[in-house]
């Protein structure tokens, strides 16, 4: 599992020079709480410690949550999103390798739907032409743990909508793509910042492929659907619906794809199972995206697929050896 | 994906070299052997020998004890010191009801001819090698007559010679082959015949050119064309029965049934070097090529033992242990079984002694829960899903054993071996077996059991129903006749 966590590298270190220092502040936060849970955990289930707590799994639990969040995210948010995570979505199904949702995605939807607003509260990219507020570590920290930014800003001052955000609005306003489009957040085909954040994430998870990691029909099959949903919408209707390159380098497309519609403990277990498991997570996303109450689908996609899990298994059992097919 | 064809499977460290590097010998004689009596698949051997009395090399001294059962015969010429249970090389070391022979070391020899087998008939040539104690010599020790009288419901038998071994360390049939290929080619020949075949394939891994050359050229020198040579890629599990059988015919063996099924007989290449020694030189089954290997043997070779021969005495003979010894496994390093002490005797079974090492045996490290990873349904020759059927033993669910096939696993310890979790998944599995097949039992007499009450209830329908229209035609008769 350490290798998942190398292959989140680039991604972080990205996220760092478009949004500033505040991941590596939520990051911090998240592993303590997801040990410390993990441990009280193990301790209450009468379980050693020692091999469990450091298998790494708490960590690229609270490592995945701590990225979905907003940079500036007060502290609260990723201890309770990451605790509920550890406590609730992994413990209390049986723990390591028995849960049935993936622990992650249960803490951010949880926190979604419990504190909408703060999860909106995103950043503008630090690129030419957005000018984001120069916020330093010590501000970066204080809104961190005071819930507050520093005196001398505002919060609308600091903070700006994600693309897969202003789009949604924008369209729901009324706009076409192309007036939409005019936003300075925008690049040739998705969101400053974003498409190269997607871009370092599809490097990472090219490697754990790679290193045989991960398999690839899950995220093969995942940014395919997405990519043909998209293709048909905007194709139809291109003044209504985002592109498939907007689609694949926005929001978690690529994190989705390749670090957690691929945690093999509540995905399918088959090759073919896998196929269509990540098929439905890049169909969801992409209609919980275009038509949802959402910006982002990701989420909700996997986890709707967690749960229809045991019955693509039941209906995936490969031919075994010497039976007919 | 419905083509047939060898999937799964390892490439493992063959660790072969060690043992073959020295030429085969045979093993120093022993003043005391061992010969259990159910030393074969089936029933045990029945003695036909008393305590105190004087036998000679290659008498029978206990007759089979049933239709699948074998012969069993002295490996030298002695007296029985005693009929009685000793601990045979089982995991535990059960004691098995045994034949204890005093070598006197004279090897006198018990009076048998050779058979010209080509002018007998397959059936009295088939009686023959039963009476030659022969079993399967790959390990699952089978007695080879019943097999053959039992594949004769096959129509145009191949011969497959499985000279594919494939688990690390084990190199006997490598030494077989390299030494005594024309002893093979001739075990064929009778073999052929026995079945009234026409082809025989002998299949041996492509690691293995020693091996290779010696059998090409003994093939050439018995100017027999019904015989060839195939190599197959040397991928754990490749001499597997039915993995072999797909490598080389292209066919799989169906689910529950036998190599027959695809008209195939198959059998290691010891096991038709030991009908050679039988019916050529009258010699029955009383030795067998041992490999001895592992760090914590000084010597590692191998040796034609006689049957018998302690383990103990056996590693005297390469020297004894080494300062690194640490677990005695008998078979290799992927299915073979770990024995408890090394007073146990040398059976027909014994292909490989191996003397481990903490380096070649590391002990398993904690497991931890299966996180579905799925390694070992790649890993798995039979396209099982083992993350499942270990989910599902450990939960006792016998319908999604059944479903998920539990009883096409062979126990071949894939996955085991790619399990980052150390799970000991084909223990699980053996263990789960018997559970499974009692209850599939079970199924097959109530099945029969609802095929009679079918058959019952139709049948008294049917003699209901004559009855009511014998009963109205006689009504009918009745209201015309005129009153």
């Amino acid at each position: 599992m350490r290798q998942v966590l190398y292959a989140l590298v680039p991604t972080v270190a990205l996220h760092v020079v478009f949004f500033g220092p505040g991941l590596l502040i939520q990051i911090v936060l998240g592993v303590v709480t997801a040990l410390a849970a993990e441990a009280a955990a193990l301790r209450l289930r009468g379980k050693p410690l020692p091999p469990f707590l450091l298998d790494g799994s708490a960590i690229i639990t609270a490592v995945l949550l701590a990225l979905c969040l907003p940079p500036l995210a007060p502290w609260w948010l990723v201890v309770s999103g990451v605790a509920f995570a550890i406590l609730l979505a992994k413990h209390l199904f049986g723990g390591l390798g028995a849960n049935p949702f993936n622990p992650a995605m249960v803490g951010y939807a949880v926190l979604l739907v419990s504190f909408p607003a703060r999860l909106l509260q995103w950043l503008p990219p630090n690129v030419a032409g957005l000018e984001p507020a120069s916020l330093s570590f010590v501000d970066t920290l204080t809104t961190i743990f005071t819930g507050m930014p520093p005196a001398r800003f505002t919060w609308d001052a600091i903070t700006s909508p994600t693309p897969l955000d202003a789009l949604r609005t924008d369209l729901a306003l009324g706009m076409t793509m192309g007036e939409a489009h005019t936003n300075a957040m925008f690049s040739a085909f998705g969101g400053k910042g974003w498409e190269w954040i997607n871009l370092a994430t599809l490097a990472g998870g090219g490697w754990l492929l790679a290193l045989r990691i991960i398999r690839w029909q899950i995220p093969i099959a995942m940014l395919t659907a997405l990519f043909i949903c998209a293709s048909i919408m905007s194709a139809a209707d291109p003044g209504a619906y985002a592109g498939p390159l907007f689609h694949l380098t926005s929001g978690a497309s690529m994190l989705g794809a390749f670090f957690i519609a691929t945690d093999p403990v509540s995905a399918a277990t088959s090759g073919r199972g896998k196929l269509i498991y990540g098929a439905g997570i890049g169909v969801l996303t992409y209609v919980i995206r275009t038509w949802g109450g959402y910006p982002d689908g990701v989420a909700f996609a996997v986890l709707i697929m967690n749960l229809a899990v045991p019955i693509i298994d039941r209906y995936t059992i490969p031919r075994i050896y010497g039976h007919a097919r | 994906m419905a083509k047939p064809g060898v999937r799964g499977g390892l490439r493992l460290d063959a660790h072969k070299e060690r043992s073959t590097a020295q030429a085969l010998r045979a093993a120093s004689p022993v003043e005391t052997l061992v010969l259990p009596l159910d030393q074969h698949a089936g029933a045990p051997a029945v003695p036909l020998v008393k305590q105190g009395e004087r036998i000679l090399r290659g008498q029978p001294i206990a007759e089979p004890g049933g239709a699948i059962s074998s012969w069993l015969h002295s490996p030298t010429s002695g007296t029985v010191a005693a009929i009685e249970p000793r601990p045979a090389p089982h995991r535990l070391a059960a004691p098995s009801l045994s034949i204890v022979v005093a070598n006197d070391g004279r090897d006198e020899r018990y009076a048998e001819s050779a058979t010209p087998f080509d002018q007998l008939s397959p059936e009295q040539l088939r009686e023959i090698i039963g009476r030659g104690g022969i079993v399967g010599l790959g390990g699952a020790v089978f007695p080879t007559a019943a097999k053959l009288s039992s594949a004769l419901r096959g129509q145009d038998l191949r011969l497959l010679l499985n000279g594919a071994e494939c688990e690390p360390y084990i190199s006997c049939d490598d030494m077989l082959m390299r030494e005594r290929a024309r002893d093979v080619v001739f075990g064929a020949r009778v073999l052929l015949h026995a079945l009234t075949a026409q082809t025989c394939v002998i299949a041996i891994e492509d690691d293995t050119p020693q091996a290779a050359a010696a059998l090409e050229a003994a093939i050439a020198d018995a100017h027999d064309a019904r015989i060839q040579l195939r190599r197959v890629a040397s991928d754990y599990p490749a001499g597997g029965e039915r993995q072999l059988i797909t490598a080389v015919f292209d066919v799989e063996v169906p689910s529950g049934g036998l190599p027959v099924d695809v008209n195939t007989v198959c059998l290691n290449v010891g096991t038709a070097a030991a009908v050679a020694y039988w019916i050529r030189d009258a010699q029955p089954l009383t030795s067998r090529i041992v490999t001895v290997t592992g760090d914590g043997v000084l010597e590692q070779r191998n040796l034609d033992v006689p049957l018998g021969t302690p383990l103990a005495a056996l590693i005297y003979d390469c020297g004894g242990y080494t300062s690194r010894m640490s677990r005695l496994i008998m078979g290799g390093s992927m299915m073979g079984q770990a024995l408890p002490h090394d007073d146990l005797p040398v059976i027909k079974a014994t292909n490989c002694v191996i003397a481990a090492s903490a380096l070649d045996l590391q002990p398993r490290a904690a497991e931890m829960p299966c996180i579905r990873c799925g390694n070992c349904a790649e890993a798995c020759p039979a396209m099982l899903l083992p993350q499942q059927l270990h989910w599902y033993g450990i939960g006792r669910d016998l319908d999604a054993l059944e479903t998920y096939g539990l009883m096409d696993c062979i126990e071949c310890g894939c996955c085991d071996y790619v399990c980052p979790s150390q799970i000991p998944l084909a223990e699980l599995f053996r263990d789960m077996k018997p559970a499974l097949t009692e209850r599939l039992a079970a199924r097959g007499s109530a099945a029969a059991a609802r095929t009679r009450f079918d058959a019952r209830t139709a049948r008294l329908e049917r003699i209901e129903s004559e009855r009511l229209a014998a009963l109205a035609k006689k009504r009918q008769e009745l209201a015309k006749k005129p009153s």
